[in-house]
């Protein structure tokens, strides 16, 4: 006989309240905001799916989404060639190995207002170092709060900037849990370099890389404080992504409906995608 | 298919050695015959990697050649040397199938197609694996994975030599003994010069022709399983080999008698040489049980099935002996008798008699 009672409940408690309030209290918060309208005063009225339909049909919410997936389409195609390139090139061994990783973990430490006003100042068209050498050494005509392509070669820069150290580290780490032997075989295999990358490396790697999108997807697709602090979303609208954007809607215009609205539609379109790609990527283990 | 040999070769990992001491490999000279079998057998650490690397070019030694048939390889990188090797750890692509993985060096070494199916199934057959070629290799066992890189290393049918590298490390105990039955039956199929490094002499023993056994960057024996266990040139060989190890013996020499612990004991032949530190061998399989003779105590009587290890003590040294008679108790005062033609003598570790003949 088994006996069956419900002490195990009480272990449990506290990572469930834990959790509550963590995430369900202030996310039922906002989906209590979300089919509701308030005037102030904490009176509401009862307003069904009116803001999401709302926000589903709106162009300003189509073209932020849009400008949102082209920012971290960029930087995604960008960091992780260019991480795994950087990874593969540092020293596995050696006095070096350690000064490397120190660098490259440098940008990761800056907090993120501070990476967006060094690039603001770091940009200026006639203080900033880039921004003067730009303008009155080469005399290429650059000023992101003028020239959205500016703003936008800046914003995709920076982040570069910043993070591309991630997919380096979590990159170099997949890479030197390979065993010399591996190395060893496929120089007696006669395997060129490309498919000792192919081969031996990259599937070594997949795992951490698998990690290092997620992580730079959810990130990058979240960002809100680098941007703001560098352009404002501006010139005009140009660089104005999704969270910008709701940060506006919530904050400047006060619309707290469809502000919680936005939000979730945002949260469920990020939960999609990284459940989309894990999905994908861990598919062939399984077989 | 080739021969192969070393000629004064020396290897160290330091820049500038200076000592012997700094040397991995001190001056080997070997010639491995084609076709043989042969085994690379010491314990850790004594260089035995270390020579099958640098025979694989993965390591360029610091003084010496390496011959393939006369023709010096030393400075020729592993793909170019026709070798294959197989690690401790199996070495398999984990996203190909085992089709494809089997038929990598070939591919490799742009092999027409038709002439890549033709092997990699003749080699699937040999290795019983026929029925896996299609699942993707990082599903296999173990043991299949090693079979999978054994394979790679049969598949490319002018290799001059096949190197194993501990390659039973990660098999379970039971299938140790069939894929070691595998490797031996390989060798008789494909002919190709094979080197089994271990640190395991029922391996070694069982695997090869020819054991040459290594400590601390020398070669102290070449011989068969047999010649190694009989006629140990060097007190290690005697003490590494055979389960219990010879019995090295504290001996003085005394005119032309030797005495261990105050007894006489009778030799295969005359000592030869003089000084040095002299050493009485016998093997515990030849150490008997008798009335008279020299008097021990017993200390402990381990049955190991078929017959007993008895362990006892004569004056301040043990001494093993193997015995089919288990009715012994430990403290029991006897005597043990050394077999003449077994018991040798060694100076300073090497042997130092003449051979019965």
């Amino acid at each position: 006989m088994k006996t069956e009672n419900q002490r195990a409940w009480f272990f449990v408690l506290p990572v469930m309240l834990l959790v509550a309030f963590n995430a369900l209290v202030p996310i039922m918060t906002v989906v209590n905001y979300s089919v509701q309208e308030t005037f102030g005063n904490n009176v509401f009225f009862w307003q069904g799916l009116d803001w999401f339909e709302q926000i589903l049909r709106s162009d300003r919410f189509h073209a932020a989404l849009g400008r949102q997936f082209m920012f971290t389409f960029l930087i995604l195609i960008i960091e992780v060639p260019l991480g795994i390139i950087i990874a593969l090139s540092m020293p596995r061994k050696g006095f070096w190995v350690p000064v490397c990783l120190v660098t490259m973990a440098l940008p990761m430490l800056i907090p993120w207002n501070v990476v967006g006003a060094m690039w603001n100042i770091f940009t200026l068209p006639d203080i900033g170092l880039l921004g003067y050498l730009m303008n009155h050494t080469l005399g290429i005509e650059y000023d992101m709060t003028q020239d959205p392509f500016a703003a936008w070669v800046t914003i995709i820069t920076m982040d570069v900037w910043h993070w591309t150290s991630l997919v380096v580290l979590l990159s170099y780490a997949g890479l030197v849990s390979i065993p010399d032997a591996y190395y060893q075989a496929a120089k007696i295999d006669g395997a060129s370099p490309w498919k000792v990358f192919r081969y031996i490396q990259l599937p070594k790697m997949k795992t951490v890389l698998t990690i290092a999108i997620l992580l730079r997807f959810m990130d990058s697709f979240n960002i809100y404080t680098e941007p703001f602090v560098l352009t404002g979303g501006g010139p005009g609208n140009s660089t104005t992504l999704l969270s910008i954007d709701l940060v506006k809607i919530a904050l400047g215009q006060f619309d707290l409906g469809p502000a919680a609205a936005m939000s979730l539609i945002y949260f469920a379109i990020t939960l999609l995608v990284s459940w989309l790609f894990y999905t994908l990527m861990t598919k062939d283990d399984a077989k | 298919m080739a021969k192969i040999t070393l000629s004064k070769l020396r290897h160290s990992y330091m820049p500038n050695p200076s000592s012997d001491a700094d040397y991995a490999l001190k001056e080997i000279d070997l010639d491995w015959t084609d076709g043989g079998a042969y085994a690379l057998l010491g314990p850790s650490g004594c260089g035995k990697s270390t020579l099958l690397n640098i025979i694989s070019g993965l390591l360029v030694p610091s003084e010496g050649r390496i011959l393939f048939d006369d023709k010096d390889v030393t400075d020729l990188p592993p793909d170019q040397r026709n070798i294959a090797q197989v690690f401790q750890f199996p070495v398999i692509y984990d996203t190909m199938t085992v089709r494809d993985n089997l038929a990598f060096p070939l591919r490799n070494r742009n092999v027409p197609e038709d002439k890549v199916a033709a092997r990699v199934a003749e080699i699937a057959e040999m290795l019983e694996v026929t029925d896996m070629l299609d699942t993707r290799a990082s599903h296999l066992s173990p043991d299949n994975k090693q079979k999978i890189s054994m394979g790679r290393g049969l598949v490319r049918d002018d290799v001059n030599v096949v190197m194993f590298d501990e390659p039973l490390t990660v098999i379970d105990p039971h299938l140790k003994w069939k894929l070691r039955s595998k490797l031996k039956e390989l060798h008789q199929r494909v002919k190709a010069t094979m080197i089994y490094v271990t640190h395991d002499q029922t391996e070694a023993l069982t695997f090869a022709d020819q054991v040459v056994v290594m400590q601390a960057g020398e070669i102290v024996q070449i011989g068969t399983p047999v010649e190694l266990f009989e006629r140990p040139q060097h007190t290690f060989v005697g003490h590494f080999i055979g389960s219990p190890g010879m019995n090295i013996l504290p001996a003085v020499e005394d005119g032309g008698r030797v005495l261990f612990e105050g007894s006489t004991v009778t030799l295969e032949g005359p000592a030869t040489g003089a000084g040095g530190k002299t050493e009485v061998g016998i093997r515990p399989e030849f150490v008997g049980i008798s009335d008279t003779g020299i008097p021990a105590r017993v200390t402990k009587v381990s049955d190991i099935g078929r017959h007993a290890v008895v362990e006892t003590m004569v004056g301040d040294t043990a001494v093993k002996a193997v015995t089919d008679h288990a009715n012994l108790t430990q403290g029991e005062e006897i005597h043990l008798s050394f077999r003449p033609d077994q018991t040798r003598l060694y100076r300073d570790g090497w042997i130092a008699t003449e051979a019965a003949t």
